[in-house]
């Protein structure tokens, strides 16, 4: 560390050196930040979750670059095992799970996003309003979300669906509705707490208003954990719209939906275990890759946060 | 004692050319590199520097505790323990080291608060080292841990050695783990800035303390401060570092009385307990009785003759802050804790007042209600002739333009998001002071008057070191052109060096502007530099009013005594100064 052995500072002269061994590592952190940004990225813990995800995506975006077969037509003999023509084998009635698999991944992903996404803005609204106004707007809202968490995710979605109609959409803002609360409560005490930051009094100090402060302030530094929990309940949100597509209350067949997919294969687990398990292992992959990235996300927003 | 131990004769503790490296994410850092020095038995060895400097890292390496990314890259450590003789402690494996921690080497720690085990009492906790180095009996150690509660000064020891951590002040829990440091009858014993975190009452005490125990057993101390003050008043022998290495050593006397680096002599200057760090022109305030017709507060305000010669100038204007009977209660009913008791004072337009107090004396809390942070039970400050107390929304807002607070801490009042041109600029949008094109210029000016260049309106807080901050945080009040601004500590946090540039910038600022301060600090080595008059808080209530040359020099109250006396350096042998 070489500013450690800066010259003393000259007395009262205009050039303003503080305590000059803290400048030096915090400049030279801003050159080697891209640079160890590229190091983190390549360690096998981040690249291989996050070629699972674009293959995922890609899938999901252009399913027609990855098979020219359709997932919907007949086109082979039913029940083939894996193979060089059938990747995944074919289902009961010929159709080319592979393909169907691709091809379900734009329902699959598309859906789970759809879910995020309402959690994700319904939650923060609510978990933002609760800890910036505080009181009793706090006390009543915190407690209907203690009323959401109090009823099991799934009999929730399940409610929910019921109420609103079948469907992938149906299902998705069925899936993000059970999500509105984790993300609510996480947003209230990351407010809560940056509120209660002496910069956040010190901007009203500075002559600033409760919405100018609130959204100058408060929401920027406290809302990177909120997106690193979004991360995270993309994979669930796939887990649990299968599950709801797997009790058929997802999309309607022939659709190629991820759950769909497994349900559809489960009369058959004794003869033809691959259009169980091969399914469930891309579900699982998936799942696994968010999880694994939102870890990194959190845990870089971290050490973003340390570095204050 | 073998041969080896022969050629260092005397010497309890012998550091040689040590050098310590960290490794980090941006390569090996140099921490300490090559220093020497001894520790002579029944001796303090002072080590001096400021933050960064390395010397936590060379008391670290005694003690084996190096942090797991730091290791010794050369150099020699050797302790010349009664046991065993001359031992190296470069390399030594972690058994060996259990068996020197406790018992040849204790550490007091520096932070009291953190350092006992809340769910032990405080008994177990100092018996724990008896037990490790094999004390069998439980009745034997037992009463040795009586014995050390009362010689560190612990009344009623059977009773408090039941107690846990949370019932002790933090003066008392340095005190317990003193005894848990000398349990064993160390060798030696390293402090750590062992009073950093106290009070200057409490400090003293504990300093006393240590002292104290070293003269009766014999033990030498490697003492780590960032204060000369306290080292030249305690230590025998002193080592000046910085960046890693040592800029200057030997005996206390010598190296304060005749330093030979420049760099201990800017340190020796900019230490406020021993010259003039700021000079400024005086105001001198004339103890103002109350007016006729109030009641008299129950503050000792004697009219002192004011000691003309001292003061350029005499104050005659009407104040423009008025603090009168403030109190402000926190809680209801059985809960209810009175932070301030009826305090008031008046400070006129371009004087500085201070408000002095250890932690718990209201000082804060009155602060804060002066810059309208906080509501009083009762009681009115007023600014201007217009009462602040009452103020909300737009008429809050208007006031604030007014009066600006700055905060003790430059690393939590910055947003870290924002950058410091954002930062000094919001307050003008906020206010709509000037246009938008002529707002870069106003920053640019505000940076000049805090002396930080103007680039530095594009970089970040977290790229900027603590007194940079600091300068900021006075920038961002200064830009809204305020009359009063509010102080809290403002310069604690900050290394000699860097307090010295921030009061000198206060001094000039004011007399250039003609601001007017309330100096809240702990520190009355700082405080009787800067102020002009000077209130003195214990638990609540205003002590001692008036005019800090004479409240100096002539305190009327126990505690301001008390506090005055326990200013470190002031005794300083006197071959100082």
């Amino acid at each position: 560390m070489t500013a450690i052995t800066e010259t003393p500072m000259p007395d009262g002269a205009p050039h303003p050196t503080g305590a000059p061994q803290r400048t030096g590592p915090a400049r030279s952190a801003r050159g080697g930040g891209s640079r160890s940004a590229i190091r983190s990225v390549l360690r096998p813990g981040v690249l291989i979750p996050a070629v699972v995800l674009l293959v995922a995506l890609a899938w999901a975006v252009a399913p027609g670059l990855f098979t020219s077969v359709s997932p919907t037509a007949q086109v082979g003999e039913a029940l083939q095992g894996p193979g060089a023509e059938h990747w995944f084998g074919t289902d009961s009635t010929g159709r080319d799970l592979y393909s169907r698999v691709v091809h379900g991944a734009s329902q699959s992903i598309s859906a789970a996003l759809v879910a995020v996404l309402v959690g994700l803005v319904f939650g923060s609204l609510i978990g933002i309003a609760a800890g910036a106004v505080g009181g009793r707007v706090d006390g009543v809202l915190m407690r209907l979300v203690d009323v959401l968490l109090a009823i099991p995710a799934l009999l929730l979605s399940l409610s929910v669906v019921i109420l609103l109609g079948f469907g992938t959409t149906n299902a998705a803002i069925a899936v993000g509705v059970t999500s509105v609360a984790v993300f609510a409560r996480l947003a209230r005490s990351q407010v809560v707490s940056v509120r209660a930051s002496e910069f956040v009094e010190a901007a009203y100090g500075s002559g600033g208003t409760f919405w100018s402060v609130l959204l100058r302030h408060v929401l920027p530094n406290s809302l990177t954990p909120v997106i690193a929990l979004a991360a995270l309940q993309l994979g669930s949100a796939i887990l649990q719209i299968s599950t709801l597509g797997f009790l058929g209350y997802g999309a309607p067949p022939p659709t190629p939906e991820w759950g769909l997919l497994i349900a559809e294969g489960r009369d058959y687990v004794a003869t033809a275990w691959w259009l169980t398990t091969l399914p469930g292992l891309v579900v699982v992959a998936v799942v696994v890759a968010t999880n694994r990235l939102s870890q990194s996300i959190g845990r870089g927003s971290d050490s973003a946060g340390r570095g204050r | 004692m073998n041969a080896a131990a022969s050629t260092r004769a005397g010497k309890l503790l012998s550091i040689r050319d040590l050098a310590v490296q960290y490794r980090t994410g941006r390569g090996i850092v140099d921490a300490v590199r090559g220093v020497s020095f001894d520790v002579e038995p029944g001796k303090v060895t002072a080590v001096v520097g400021e933050s960064g400097s390395g010397k936590t890292t060379v008391a670290q390496s005694v003690i084996g505790l190096l942090a797991s990314n730091g290791s010794i890259a050369r150099g020699e450590i050797e302790l010349n323990e009664r046991r065993l003789g001359t031992t190296s402690l470069v390399g030594l494996p972690e058994r060996r080291w259990q068996d020197l921690r406790g018992r040849c080497i204790g550490l007091i720690p520096q932070d009291p608060g953190n350092s006992l085990n809340p769910v032990k009492t405080i008994g177990r906790s100092i018996s724990e080292s008896l037990r490790i180095h094999g004390r069998p009996s439980r009745e034997e150690v037992r009463e040795r841990v009586l014995a050390l509660l009362e010689q560190v000064g612990i009344d009623d020891p059977e009773r408090r050695a039941k107690q846990y951590p949370h019932e002790f002040s933090g003066g008392m829990r340095q005190r317990v783990l003193i005894a848990a440091a000398i349990a064993n009858d160390p060798e030696l014993i390293i402090a750590d800035e062992p009073t950093s975190a106290l009070d200057v009452t409490v400090q003293r005490t504990v300093l006393d303390l240590i002292d104290r125990l070293r003269r009766e057993s014999g033990t030498g101390v490697l003492f780590i401060t960032h204060d000369l003050a306290v080292a030249a008043e305690r230590a025998d022998h002193v080592v000046v570092m910085r960046g890693g290495e040592v800029q200057e050593q030997g005996p206390s006397e010598r190296v304060l009385a005749h330093p030979e680096a420049e760099y201990t002599r800017q340190l020796i200057a900019d230490a406020p307990a021993f010259g003039d760090v700021v000079v400024r022109e005086r105001v001198a305030v004339r103890d103002r009785a109350v007016e006729p017709g109030e009641a008299a507060p129950s503050v000792e305000r004697a009219e002192v003759a004011l000691p003309v010669e001292r003061a350029e100038r005499v104050e005659t204007l009407d104040p423009l802050l008025r603090v009168q009977h403030l109190r402000q209660v926190f809680g209801r009913g059985s809960d209810a804790f009175v932070a301030v008791d009826d305090v008031s004072f008046d400070v006129p337009r371009g004087t500085t007042h201070a408000i002095v107090g250890e932690s718990g004396s209201g000082k804060t809390t009155t602060g804060r209600a002066v810059a309208g942070f906080a509501r009083p039970t009762s009681g009115s400050v007023t600014i201007g002739g217009v009462d602040v107390t009452g103020l909300r929304g737009r008429a809050l807002r208007e006031f604030r333009r007014g009066t600006q607070l700055v905060y003790q801490n430059p690393y939590g009042s910055l947003d870290p998001r924002q950058s410091i041109g954002q930062t000094l600029a919001e307050p003008l949008r906020n206010f709509s002071i000037g246009t938008r094109s002529d707002r870069d210029d106003r920053v640019a000016h505000a940076l000049e008057l805090v002396a930080l260049p103007a680039e530095f309106a594009h970089r970040r807080p977290r790229e900027l070191s603590g007194g940079q901050r600091q300068r900021v945080a006075i920038a961002r009040a200064l830009i809204v052109e305020p009359e009063l601004v509010v102080l809290d500590e403002a310069v604690s946090a900050l290394d000699v060096t860097v307090q010295a540039q921030i009061l000198r910038l206060l001094a000039q600022l004011q007399s250039e502007l003609g601001l007017t301060y309330v100096f809240i600090s702990h520190d009355l080595s700082v405080v009787r530099q800067i102020s002009d008059t000077v209130s003195v808080l214990q638990h609540g209530e205003q002590v001692e009013f008036g005019d800090s040359a004479r409240v100096f020099e002539n305190a009327q109250h126990p505690y301001t005594r008390r506090l005055i006396e326990a200013i470190p350096g002031r005794r300083a042998p006197t071959w100082m100064i």
